[in-house]
């Protein structure tokens, strides 16, 4: 087994535990971004074990939708903030079905 | 050596990713965020990707974590208070701090030599392979992704100037 891949999966673990147990909308964030690093690493993981460099392309469109995301994502906190005085998603659930 | 590499900063990662979660103030959460990228960048080195491990740092550790390290100052209404309590020993250790990377950099700088740079026949750097042929791919192969990209950073740039403009 590829230690790299292990190292991956448990970086991924981390961010998804802290993903559900955060109660802070820009803790979560920081959360996903350790998830999508995590994916980053086993990318080129696999990219040098494949011995091709289409995991590296991969990881280069990865970090341009996080940076998009990051951008998008911040601005909706802004706009939380500034609305309801409040960073904990469980008090905007105002489309709670 | 690589395993030494791998075992110490995929173990620095990974602690800094367990800190990340365990962190009660987000803005020490994101200061071991910006930490467990770059020992991530330092095993990109090691996977021999130094183009992602450049990118890395200059975009994701750089230029992305500030800007969400703003955010979280301008937001988080508990960091000020929390900051003011720790204010005298962390200046002390941001102290010590820049003085290693001080004496580090002098060393380097007084250490660096252009003329011991591996080059080929050509001239150009032997390292520079590898990102060439990288940078080929993506404007040949994966153009059209690559072009779709820049469609969508246009949209968020115009998705963040709506969102975040002051209602009148």
């Amino acid at each position: 087994m590829n230690p790299y891949l292990v190292l991956s999966l448990l970086l991924f673990l981390v961010g998804t535990t802290g993903f559900i147990v955060k109660k802070n909308v820009l803790a979560m964030f920081l959360c996903v971004e350790l998830m999508l690093n995590a994916a980053n690493l086993a990318f080129v993981a696999f990219a040098r074990d494949l011995g091709h460099l289409q995991g590296q392309i991969f990881v280069f469109l990865v970090m341009v939708v996080a940076a998009a995301e990051a951008a998008v994502g911040l601005a909706i906190m802004i706009v939380l903030y500034r609305r309801r005085q409040t960073l904990n998603p469980d008090d905007a659930d105002t489309m709670k079905g | 050596m690589e395993t030494l590499v791998f075992y110490l900063f995929g173990g620095i990662a990974l602690l800094a990713a367990v800190s990340v979660v365990a962190q009660k103030r987000v803005f020490y959460s994101a200061l071991s965020l910006i930490l467990c990228l770059g020992s991530v960048a330092v095993l990109f080195l090691a996977l021999e990707a130094p183009f992602i491990a450049a990118v890395q740092i200059i975009v994701y550790a750089g230029a992305i974590m500030v800007m969400v390290l703003f955010v979280i100052m301008m937001l988080d209404p508990f960091s000020a208070a929390a900051a003011r309590d720790k204010r005298r020993r962390l200046t002390c250790l941001a102290a010590a701090l820049g003085l290693v990377a001080l004496v580090v950099m002098f060393t380097l700088m007084r250490a660096h030599d252009p003329a011991a740079l591996p080059v080929d026949a050509g001239g150009v750097p032997l390292a520079a392979a590898p990102v060439s042929r990288l940078g080929q791919l993506l404007f040949t192969r994966f153009l059209i992704p690559f072009e779709a990209t820049s469609i969508l950073i246009l949209v968020a740039i115009m998705g963040v100037v709506v969102l975040a403009r002051k209602r009148s």
